[in-house]
């Protein structure tokens, strides 16, 4: 049995471990909401942009003048994995479902004997992918100082990417990313934004209007494509932070109900090893005073 | 005839406005136009510039660039990449923008087919600042 001390010591530990996990988890809550907010916020934008992109995709996309970024580049060789994860651990399963879902499809990718190229955004994806496929990273962007997620970020991103796509460095592009379902659930999705796709929204409200386009029809496709990949980014961003506090939320909670159950049976152990010594001390006195 | 209708702007990181107005002046890629209920349906992309919208309350000015606008009969959505309200334009914003055409332009020199575009782009910027008197 543990000694009185060890014990006390140990309950103090567990204590101020509560402490932590209890303050992580309230700044979570507060960034979730905040995160939250600003996914909402983007969604207005994503959605008319994605109705008018598919829209025009499907009066241009079928004509081989379509941009290369509707069309694709005619093969699908070279595959380049965008991996979006957190800055910052100790959030649960959140980078490590990410991770796993990348690492699937980079086998998978790779059984078939395509190409594969990881592109990381974040430092925890790029730990845990490093040591299977760390000969595959092209590139990282590190959003560890940015405060406040803004569409500025998503642009970069694009920015990079297409560049890469330009220069022909690969034919499909995949961005990995956890979407928000709620604080308990967020599924690691996996979405191809080069070539685009666009799921036709059924009965939305423009169907049927027929549209007179300025410039022209492929114009405007060749102007938006490029930021569609940028929205595209942004939400998948968003999704990302507001999925990792939450994710980090209920880790966070899970972790300071433990300290509290732990809390619990070593105060029972360490009352019942002070009574074992109490009573060891009384026998000892009894016992004395009955040889005298 | 309806006499206004409904107009959205929004961007990336959020929405801007959303009501009724009577007419919007967009600057479009080919040149300005005003859209007033039942404009036909039109989607057209926007340069630069500054939408000017008319309602029962006045006018609100914003500075947008990039981006689309969508006509419909009834409605009017523009979404801009980066969309603010005229008044709170500072000279700092309009530096940094001119700043980008101005990089966009020195980077476009060695393809000249864009070389005109990135051009114009700056002379918009610049005119744009012009027309604000900052």
């Amino acid at each position: 049995m543990p000694n009185l001390k060890d014990l006390k010591n140990r309950i103090e530990s567990v204590k101020s471990t509560r402490k932590i996990t209890k303050a992580m988890q309230m700044v979570a809550a507060a960034k979730l909401r905040r995160a939250q907010e600003s996914a909402e916020s983007a969604r207005p934008y994503a959605e008319r942009f994605n109705a008018v992109m598919a829209g025009l995709a499907v009066s241009v996309g079928g004509s081989d003048s379509a941009p290369k970024l509707l069309r694709g580049t005619g093969s699908d060789d070279v595959h380049l994995l965008v991996v979006m994860t957190a800055e910052r651990g100790l959030c649960g399963g959140f980078n490590g479902n990410i991770a796993k879902l990348a690492r699937a499809k980079a086998g998978e990718l790779r059984a078939n004997g395509k190409t594969v190229k990881i592109l990381t955004v974040g430092k925890k994806g790029r730990d845990a992918i490093k040591r299977d496929y760390g000969d595959m990273f092209v590139g990282h962007v590190d959003l560890s100082d940015v405060k406040r997620l803004g569409y500025a970020n998503a642009q970069d991103i694009a920015k990079d990417v297409l560049t890469r796509f330009d220069a022909g460095d690969f034919d499909v592009a995949t961005i990995f990313y956890s979407k928000f379902e709620n604080v308990v659930t967020q599924i690691p999705t996996a979405q191809q934004i080069i070539p685009a796709s666009f799921e036709e929204t059924e009965g939305g409200d423009d169907s049927g209007a027929i549209f007179d386009y300025e410039p022209s029809e492929e114009a405007i496709l060749a102007d938006l494509l490029p930021k569609g990949v940028a929205t595209a980014i942004f939400s998948a961003l968003l999704e990302n932070a507001a999925s990792e506090q939450g994710a980090r939320m209920s880790a966070m909670d899970n972790a300071t109900r433990n300290a509290g159950e732990m809390i619990d049976k070593l105060t029972i152990q360490f009352n019942r090893s002070r009574q074992a010594v109490i009573t060891n001390e009384l026998i000892e006195i009894i016992s004395g005073a009955e040889a005298l | 005839m309806a006499n206004t209708m409904q107009f959205d702007l929004v961007s990336p990181e959020r929405s801007l406005a959303s009501l009724q107005v009577s007419a919007v002046q967009i600057p479009g890629a080919d040149g300005d136009m005003t859209a007033m209920p039942d404009h036909a349906p039109t989607i057209t992309t926007l340069r630069p510039g500054v939408l000017k919208a008319e309602g029962p309350e006045g006018t609100t000015e914003y500075l947008v660039t990039g981006g689309f606008a969508q006509i419909n009969g009834d409605g009017l959505s523009v979404l801009a990449e980066k969309a603010i309200p005229v008044d709170e334009v500072t000279r700092a914003h309009l530096d940094e923008l001119i700043a980008e055409a101005r990089g966009a332009h020195e980077a476009s020199q060695e393809h000249p087919s864009i070389v005109d575009e990135a051009a114009k782009l700056l002379a918009d910027m610049e005119a744009l600042g012009d027309h604000m008197s900052l």
